[in-house]
């Protein structure tokens, strides 16, 4: 990817992310995703409904990487079945840590290939999809 | 000022963050190698030159911080881990014992987790009751402020000489003669003021003091509790075994060795304690009446030059110490420090282990700039170039 393409894309999402603020509403799982190394702390809400990933929203402070992860993370995740999540996270999760990925399954995703330059960014770029994660380990909240 | 005894500096290297540790003078490294090159031996154990050789150096120290911080006795100094252990041993080894259920420590919130940590566990196992002495505007402790905090219940009250975010100077003297007065415990959180300035505990009329070395250019893992001997000999150690004791018997009865020696279970860490005589010494060869003005120029240079920079916010302008905390206008402090260190210039960002101060602060993380005798002018010029050009900072971080 270009790098002032991947670079605009990263500050829009960082300047102006995706459902930043957190709703008082029923069905959302709440997950508190901090690092004991850094200092980015955010509060990620997400609700599946009939089989797939119905909304996500967070909130807090965190690193330009961390929060426009968060947004972009956000945009690419709503509507995803259990499976569909399960592969997107895996490829992401691989591109991040170097090893080999589909990158058009990523598409957007695709803007922090080349964190792994920065390894202590690493964690940064992975933080909000901590959430999805533990979504993920519920598998019955998929079958509802 | 002397920055060519440091032998970090011969890299590139502009380093801002000597609230969190310090260089090392190239003296203070000789000495500790000195002790594993030439004269290895434990202390207070042998019969031979070495192991006398260790004692002597040693026990020494406790009178070279003796004299650093104007203590009556080098019998009241007890090497502990650092500021952190030093004092969670006021807390559980002397507090626990002293107060009782409701009894009142009064703290504030720009206290580092290190003088709040304790006090809560403390609180969950016998019941005190901690309470925050209100903070003014610009997040400074007054007089008025302790006094109307104060009840007939406080036992305690137990504050940081200069805070690590804010760098607020307190008013030691005055609060800790409310204390005598009022028969109150004053504990007192030396880590920033120690390595900065001239100390004394008796003219605070403090009962503890506690410091770390790695703050104040000696090594890591050594730190200092001072207390009042009559205090002292009241604390339980919060360690049991060899070199402590003077007699045990299979009954379980056992005798401890006087103060300071009974807090001096197991091998101590003898190499750190000499090397932070020897920084010790440096200091005072410098003078700290000479290293706190020193300080005081390149902050308020620091102050001017920064205002120069578009988009920064200052938190601390009016504060006495020489630690400056401020954001870029939309930029996470994190960015502002990763793109900094792409300069080499290193400074905190974060809460600074000072977690509950963003209630007060309304902000919850931020740069910290905290300066130390060796930087330079010169080193804010380079930061100040490098600040007014962060426009381009996501070029460099992202």
């Amino acid at each position: 990817m270009d790098s002032n393409l991947r670079r605009e894309i990263i500050l829009d999402n960082y300047q102006h992310p995706l459902h930043k603020g957190l709703v008082e509403e029923e069905g959302y799982q709440k997950i508190r995703t901090n690092n004991s190394s850094c200092i980015d702390d955010l509060m990620i809400m997400v609700k599946v409904e009939e089989g797939k990933i119905k909304d996500i929203r967070f909130d807090g402070e965190a690193c330009a990487i961390s929060t426009s992860a968060t947004s972009i993370m956000i945009r690419n995740f709503i509507g995803k079945t259990y499976e569909e999540a399960k592969a997107l996270l895996e490829s992401y999760e691989a591109m991040i840590d170097e090893k080999p990925y589909d990158k058009e399954l990523l598409g957007e995703l695709n803007v922090y290939d080349e964190i792994y330059k920065q390894p202590n960014r690493k964690k940064c770029a992975l933080l909000p999809f901590r959430a999805i994660h533990q979504i993920l380990e519920d598998k019955s909240l998929f079958n509802k | 000022m002397n920055r060519e005894d440091f032998p970090i500096f011969k890299q590139d290297l502009i380093y801002f963050d000597n609230g969190a540790t310090t260089m090392k003078p190239q003296c203070v490294i000789d000495s500790m190698t000195d002790y594993y090159s030439n004269y290895t031996a434990n202390a207070h154990r042998g019969d031979y030159d070495n192991s006398m050789k260790v004692d002597v150096l040693y026990e020494g120290v406790r009178g070279k911080v003796r004299k650093l911080i104007d203590a009556k006795d080098a019998s009241e100094v007890v090497f502990t881990k650092g500021t952190t252990e030093s004092l969670n041993l006021v807390v559980f080894g002397f507090m626990k014992n002293e107060l009782k259920e409701g009894d009142e420590v009064l703290l504030t919130k720009s206290e580092h987790a290190s003088n709040l940590l304790p006090w809560m566990e403390l609180e969950k196992e016998i019941g005190i009751v901690i309470k925050y002495i209100p903070l003014t505007e610009d997040n400074e402790v007054t007089i008025p402020n302790v006094l109307s905090t104060i009840t007939d219940r406080t036992k305690v009250i137990s504050l940081a000489q200069v805070t690590n975010v804010i760098g607020d100077v307190r008013p030691m003297k005055e609060i800790g003669e409310i204390c005598s007065q009022r028969g109150i415990y004053f504990v007192v959180d030396g880590a920033q003021s120690v390595p900065h300035r001239k100390v004394s505990v008796q003219e605070m009329n403090a009962d503890f003091l506690a410091f770390s070395g790695h703050k104040m250019l000696g090594p890591t893992g050594v730190g200092v509790l001072w207390g009042k001997k009559e205090l002292l000999e009241r604390t339980k150690p919060l360690c049991y075994g060899g070199g402590m004791n003077t007699s045990f018997e299979s009954t379980g009865d056992f005798e401890l060795k006087e103060v300071p020696t009974k807090f001096d279970a197991g091998t101590p860490a003898i190499a750190e304690v000499i090397g932070l005589g020897r920084a010790i010494d440096y200091l005072e060869e410098i003078g700290l009446d000479k290293i706190e003005s020193y300080e005081q120029e390149l902050k308020n240079y620091l102050l001017a030059r920064l205002k120069e920079v578009p988009k920064i916010q200052i938190y601390n302008e009016k504060t006495a110490s020489s630690i400056v905390a401020f954001n870029i206008e939309g930029v996470f402090s994190q960015d502002t420090a990763v793109y900094l260190n792409h300069y080499h210039i290193c400074v905190r960002a974060g809460n600074h282990c000072a977690k509950i101060l963003k209630e007060q602060l309304g902000v919850k993380n931020t740069c910290r700039i905290s300066l130390y005798l060796y930087n330079t002018k010169e080193e804010i010029d380079e930061l100040i170039r490098v600040l007014k050009d962060a426009e381009h900072i996501f070029d460099i971080v992202l």
